[in-house]
């Protein structure tokens, strides 16, 4: 057990290593000399373009560009943003934190109702319940999270008039009062993660009912639902919870659509404006910190499914 | 080491929970039926027998041909204005409605949809190419190559592939061509983690162990031998990667990073009607239903290939 955490916490660190390179790579050395990109027309001025280059440290060779960068990754030293003049940490965290509120709360919601519908599907196998839920998990799968996102402000904000038109917010938008602009994110969110969960634990639930000690039990003349929830349950949780884990991943990459469905100032919508302003400092933290999350959470779904069931027998 | 380490990839839930079938039940990524050759045309009778399977066929050969067919049925062109007639709601002349410009939605959508099924299949079967290409060579010659391409894979598997996508696209720009081999790189680790398995039960069968003795080259026992049993799986998961791969196109689209206006797109017109949401809905409304439509067809094609192949 301990050689395999140290293997995975040592692939996954060799991994963002990579990751690092490659997002230095291809931010900076690719596209070409950021400073005369920058100065357009103006590059012609051969002393401007000098001093540009001297400013965004250009003069360096890209190799030592590389490990001061990394160098200052450690050290707390995130660079500084191009378009919004501040340093990017705080900046980054700031996001992070929006968003982080959005995915637990997601996650709080879509985790205990993927359960339900899987355990109700399970159960009634081939059944009404069952061909209900698949067809639907087969439709909210089948939508990408800015068509969902599309049609439930159509339906909740248009037809219904209960929430908030678009939940368009201001950056410092206090999240504990805004709860209402809240609720559709979090509802897309919740609809993406669903037919993952939901079909995980119906699968292993048919699995489980299966088993011969469940049998055993219903034949002992045990209630029905006291079976299912006593006896089924947490065994056909172990596949469940590492699927969850991964969700985090999962979910993180929908999130940065979802982010711009809604205007809500997280960390996808952050990466976004990153894009389209053309700034690279802050392009590289935020990609950086989106593929640590998602490494993170594959870490712990690795470690997770390893300790659950010991027959996953990775070395 | 080797084998038995990469070997835990298959089980890995991350593709469990990405290749888990929708409808049909396969029991485990380790039920790829390997080795079963195709014969003739009794999977597609299978598949026109399964309804599920039959409709999403149906489903994405009409919009086949509605691509093809786009400029002739098409009232109006793409990019035609009508600035006396903007945001009419859907009527007998404009059947899904006119945007922000007065442009014929319904023209848009159906002209867009040659975009998106050019950059599905191409890249489908780019991811498709790459992925199998580096499955063959590692699950056939196995070692430390196979240690060496996998973890490789492993590690673009551990980047989120819309990011991926985006990182690509925000350096080499985003061209209908960027768009295919950044869509193919980020289908590559994934194909060839599925691939990878159905070659390694069918390199220890009898015909391969045969063309072995023979004396064959590697190469044609990878390209006569192993890539024909491998049909199977591959078409299942062309039609996977397809589905996939609208999904990814249609959300690259929207978030300003696919094919770039005056394209019509159909991400892009959902993300220009946006503004418009509470006023003219049809603007997004009908380029969102064409976009789940359709990806609804392929993944019930697929999962009915799946039906069909792997029985």
């Amino acid at each position: 057990m301990t050689t395999f955490v140290f293997r995975r916490l040592g692939f996954m660190l060799a991994t963002l290593l990579i990751i690092s390179l490659l997002i230095f790579v291809m931010t900076e050395v690719v596209p070409g000399d950021f400073a005369s990109i920058l100065l357009g027309q103006r590059a012609q001025d051969e002393t401007l373009l000098a001093a540009w280059r001297s400013r965004l440290d250009l003069d360096q060779p890209p190799d030592q560009r590389y490990l001061s960068w990394l160098a200052g990754l450690f050290q707390g030293d995130w660079g500084t943003s191009w378009f919004y003049q501040t340093p990017v940490l705080p900046l980054v965290l700031q996001r992070l934190v929006n968003s982080a509120v959005l995915l637990v709360l997601a996650l709080l919601v879509g985790v205990p109702l993927g359960i339900l519908l899987g355990m109700i599907a399970g159960v009634y196998r081939s059944r009404w319940p069952d061909t209900l839920m698949t067809i639907g998990m087969l439709l909210v799968a089948s939508l990408p999270e800015f068509v969902l996102g599309t049609f439930l402000i159509i339906i909740f904000a248009s037809w219904l008039s209960w929430l908030p038109a678009t939940s368009l917010m201001a950056a410092d938008t206090d999240l504990r009062e805004a709860w209402s602009l809240l609720v559709l994110p979090i509802l897309t969110l919740v609809l993406i993660t669903l037919p993952y969960i939901a079909r995980t634990t119906r699968s292993s639930m048919i699995d489980v009912m299966e088993q011969d000690y469940i049998q055993a039990v219903v034949l002992r003349g045990i209630p029905f639902p006291l079976v299912v929830l006593r006896h089924a349950l947490p065994n056909a949780l172990l596949p469940t919870i590492s699927v969850i884990a991964l969700s985090i991943g999962w979910i993180l990459g929908g999130a940065v659509v979802v982010e711009h469905v809604f205007a809500f100032p997280g960390l996808g919508s952050l990466l976004l404006s990153a894009v389209s302003n053309q700034d690279i400092p802050l392009l590289q933290a935020t990609v950086l910190l989106i593929a640590m999350i998602y490494a993170l959470s594959n870490l712990v779904a690795d470690l997770l499914s390893h300790l659950l069931d010991p027959r996953v027998s990775a070395t | 080491m080797n084998t038995s380490s990469s070997e835990s990839h298959e089980l890995h839930p991350a593709d469990m929970a990405s290749h888990t079938p929708l409808l049909h039940e396969r029991p485990a990524a380790s039920a790829v039926s390997a080795g079963q050759p195709l014969r003739g045309v009794a999977w597609f009778g299978r598949l026109c027998r399964y309804p599920p399977g039959l409709i999403g066929l149906l489903i994405v050969v009409l919009y086949v041909c509605l691509a093809l067919f786009a400029e002739a049925i098409a009232p109006y062109s793409a990019s035609e204005q009508d600035l006396t007639a903007t945001l009419q709601a859907p009527s007998a002349a404009h059947w899904f409605g006119t945007d922000q410009y007065g442009r014929d939605i319904f023209s848009r959508v159906l002209i867009g949809s040659r975009d998106i099924l050019l950059l599905a299949f191409s890249s489908a079967a780019l991811g498709l190419l790459l992925g199998t290409s580096v499955a063959l060579v590692a699950g056939y010659y196995g070692g430390t190559l196979d240690e060496l391409l996998m973890r490789a894979m492993d590690m673009l598997m551990s980047f989120p592939a819309l990011l991926l996508a985006l990182l690509i696209l925000a350096t080499f720009g985003s061209a209908l061509l960027n768009l295919v081999v950044c869509i193919g790189i980020v289908f590559m680790p994934r194909v060839a983690r599925v691939i990878r398995s159905v070659v390694l039960k069918i390199r220890v069968q009898d015909y391969v162990t045969a063309a072995q003795v023979r004396g064959e080259s590697g190469y044609s026992i990878l390209v006569r031998e192993i890539l024909p049993n491998a049909r199977g799986p591959l078409v299942v998961e062309g039609a996977i990667r397809l589905s996939y791969a609208i999904l990814i196109g249609a959300s690259l689209g929207f978030l300003g990073l696919g094919l770039q206006p005056p394209s019509p797109d159909w991400g892009l017109q959902v993300s220009e009607g946006r503004i418009f949401l509470l006023t003219a809905p049809w603007v997004s409304v009908f380029p969102a239903l064409a976009i789940a439509s359709l990806v609804i067809g392929a993944n019930l094609l697929a999962d009915g290939l799946m039906h069909a192949l792997q029985p």
